[in-house]
């Protein structure tokens, strides 16, 4: 009937009218409030090292045994509380030394010298300028940072799917798969540890970078490993491309990983 | 109706169960947590931001720190008091309100709260090095 | 309409309270999983994806296979199939909930699962997957219950009801084109990086859907006194025949060109789930077995002597479905994952725990299918009486 439909209608207004009065009153409350204060502020540390696309060059020639590549995975494994697990299903690596045929399936030919065949390299995440894990993450967890190209992970919104996972070309990823902290052999106070169901990398140490220093691989790597702005014309890496013969992994997919090889 | 024994009853019944928490802690309401501060928080005298506004916002300020650390690498907070700081929940934070299990936990515990923070960040920095 | 799925006799009871108890151990399982993590599954660091994704794949096949009931009846005027429709409709509810259950109880932190709505990334194939897969379970349970609705009240659905039947069509096509293209446009994963996985997929779907379809039909021609209908199931069956046969087609093709190309990379994954590789082979029985069931499956529906058999024809169906799970759920997922990016072998079997809590899922979806079949043979019984 329609005397009932336009009282039901006025009923609907007039409530709509009611409830929106409180917040649009708390609204203007909260301006006269807060207008005298001044805004707080948001700014990088001073020391920041900055960059177009951070990048490292690794001169595969100095690394002659494990005990060069030793050193590298003790120190990213410390500062960021990587744990060490029993169970190989279930290990965490953010960098680690591979084989040849393993770094580079595909590219790696036969007959090749005594010191080649041995020799170790070291594989992380490439950081890509077009990285196909951050394509699939459905939640932006992991993202490539506008400011200087690394390829980061927020733990806070990863809902550990894995499809980065599986898009990764390189495995440069780990899962939780349990709880991390029993297995974490000195906890390192200034960086957090991660929390079972979430997916985590090489972060191209952006803490540290954050505040004016190197990350930790490259600083005690001993000159092996060189890192700097692959887009600045007269970085240390660019000289270093230019005037040595480079392969990347997997090159021929068009990531275009950040990570040059000397070889 | 039929069943009205039924179903009266089924109500009354429902009733007393839905009123159980009520009921049953009559009298034993626990009083407003009193939180310490260390002597390190009282000498600084004013947080990062004003007390009321901590209380009222505190995990929304840490909201906008983790975005800011996480996803843009901006680590300093300039206050409105002009105080820069460095954003982190385990070394800012923490750094004066060492004592979690007298500060944070008193009023997380009283109103049943559980943030999952401290699943990654460390919880007693001081104490572990 | 909901009370026909609670009034029922001994056998219906039982066979749910029969499903309550997998699903109850299934439900203490994933309990234990989010306490513990994941781990205790058999998951690795290498094979990341598993038993969970490799059923929600299939599934998503199954639901999709409903469309050979309603694209007939709907756009082609075949009256006969008008029987049947509400059941290939609510077959796809059950299996698309049973999808969306398989991803939940996969997730590592799935009380985050909002986050895909609330920074949706419109680049990344899984939210598009979220966007159909919803999309197609609500198309359905809207069409579903309200055609069933109006067929018990004896008056014609609604007309608005047929716009949204029309796009169930290339909706229910798209849900497993999307979940394919999950897989398919992965640079590092060359197993999968191949045009033919959604065609593939969508053969496959359409033989597992209808071949399920058949055996729910003969099963409630047996247990109530609705019969979907000789000539709807020997409709089915042609279906799935044609779609068997294409989906062996599709896989012989991906053989040919791994094998004359001689590609190392493209063998490799063939190579271990069917001869194994550098010395591991738990999936090779598992393989010839599914090509074995899925050749039988050809013979018995091509041939029309057993075909219209039905009771040769029920053999085949589940022979059919057997092996098409194998081939889509197991061997596809183990295949794509190993050997790895860095050239290892790392095998992936599923452990107890994750075994279970994916039979809990089943039950879960079979409780479902049941409750609503349950209401469309009601309805039906009701309009013969």
């Amino acid at each position: 009937m329609d005397s009932c439909r336009r009282r039901v209608l006025q009923l609907l207004g007039l409530s709509s009218l009611a409830l929106t009065a409180t917040p649009v009153l708390n609204a203007f409350a909260k301006e006269a409030e807060h207008a005298e204060e001044p805004k707080p502020v948001i700014k990088p540390n001073k020391k920041a090292l900055t960059a177009k696309q951070w990048a490292m060059v690794i001169d595969t020639r100095k690394f002659e045994s494990v005990d060069d590549v030793e050193p590298l995975v003790e120190a990213c494994d410390t500062i960021h509380n990587v744990p060490h697990l029993n169970n190989k299903r279930h290990e965490i690596k953010w960098i680690w030394e591979a084989h040849y045929h393993n770094a580079f399936p595909g590219k790696a030919g036969r007959f090749l010298s005594e010191a080649v065949e041995h020799r170790p390299f070291i594989v992380l995440c490439n950081h890509c300028e077009n990285p196909p894990c951050v394509r699939a993450c459905p939640t932006k967890a992991t993202f490539k940072r506008e400011s200087d190209g690394i390829v980061l992970m927020d733990f806070h919104r990863c809902i550990g799917c894995r499809f980065c996972m599986a898009a990764c070309p390189f495995g440069a990823r780990s899962f939780n798969y349990r709880d991390p902290r029993p297995f974490i052999k000195e906890i390192n106070n200034e960086y957090p540890t991660r929390m079972k169901g979430v997916v985590e990398k090489c972060n191209f140490c952006a803490e540290r970078l954050a505040l004016g220093q190197l990350p930790a691989c490259v600083e005690v790597s001993e000159g092996r490993l060189t890192f700097g702005d692959l887009y600045d014309p007269e970085s240390e890496v660019r000289e270093l491309i230019r005037t040595h013969y480079t392969i990347r992994r997997k090159q021929v997919l068009g990531t275009e990983p950040s990570v040059y090889y000397i070889v | 109706m039929k069943d009205k024994k039924f179903i009266i009853s089924g109500v009354i019944i429902f009733l007393i169960i839905a009123a159980f928490p009520f009921w049953y802690n009559r009298g034993k309401a626990a009083p407003a947590p009193e939180l310490e501060l260390t002597a390190k928080a009282k000498a600084a005298q004013v947080c990062v931001r004003s007390t009321e506004f901590m209380k009222a916002e505190h995990m929304q300020l840490l909201d906008v720190w983790r975005d800011s650390v996480v996803r843009r690498g901006d680590r300093t907070y300039v206050s409105p008091s002009g105080k820069e700081y460095n954003m982190s929940l385990s070394n800012t934070c923490l750094d004066c309100h060492s004592n979690k299990a007298e500060f944070c936990d008193r009023c997380h515990n009283y109103a049943s709260v559980r943030p999952y923070c401290w699943d990654c960040h460390i919880d007693n920095p001081k104490e572990n090095s | 309409m909901l009370e026909l799925a609670i009034k029922g006799g001994k056998k219906y009871y039982g066979w749910m309270t029969f499903l309550l108890l997998i699903i109850g151990v299934g439900f203490l399982h994933y309990l234990w999983q989010l306490d513990f993590g994941l781990g205790i599954t058999g998951l690795s660091r290498d094979t990341s994806w598993g038993f969970y994704i490799a059923n929600f794949t299939f599934l998503v096949g199954v639901a999709a296979g409903g469309v050979m009931v309603v694209l007939p009846y709907y756009l082609h005027d075949y009256k006969a199939f008008g029987r049947v429709t509400i059941l290939g409709e609510f077959l796809a509810i059950a299996s698309v909930v049973m999808c969306v259950t398989f991803i939940l109880v996969d997730l590592g932190q799935p009380m985050r699962i909002f986050n895909v709505f609330i920074y949706f990334s419109p680049r990344s194939v899984l939210f598009w997957d979220t966007v159909v897969l919803n999309g197609y379970l609500f198309l359905n349970i809207i069409i579903g219950w309200n055609v069933l609705e109006a067929e018990r009240n004896q008056v014609h659905y609604q007309p608005w009801l047929k716009p949204l039947i029309y796009l169930s069509i290339p909706w229910a096509v798209s849900i497993h084109t999307v979940t394919a293209f999950l897989y398919c446009g992965l640079p590092g994963r060359g197993f999968w990086m191949t045009a033919i996985l959604a065609p593939r997929f969508l053969a496959s779907a359409f033989a597992a859907g209808p071949a399920l379809l058949i055996l729910c039909c003969l099963i409630i021609r047996r247990v109530s006194n609705f019969d979907p209908g000789r000539e709807q199931i020997q409709s089915l069956a042609k279906i799935v025949a044609y779609a068997i046969c294409i989906n062996v087609f599709f896989f012989l093709c991906e053989v040919f060109v791994a094998f004359y190309s001689n590609i190392p990379e493209h063998m490799d994954h063939i190579k271990y789930l069917f001869i194994g590789l550098h010395g591991h082979g738990a999936y090779v029985p598992w393989m010839w077995t599914s090509m074995s069931l899925m050749t039988i499956g050809i013979i018995l529906m091509v041939n029309p002597i057993t075909r219209q058999n039905e009771g040769v024809l029920a053999v085949a169906c589940v022979v059919i479905f057997l092996g098409t799970w194998i081939d889509k759920g197991l061997g596809m997922i183990a295949g794509g994952f190993t050997p790895t990016p860095l050239h290892e072998v790392n095998e992936y079997i599923p452990s107890v725990p994750e075994i279970l809590i994916a039979l809990g899922v089943w039950a879960m979806g079979f409780l479902i299918l049941t409750a609503l079949f349950k209401i469309a043979v009601g309805v039906k019984e009701e309009l013969h009486d």
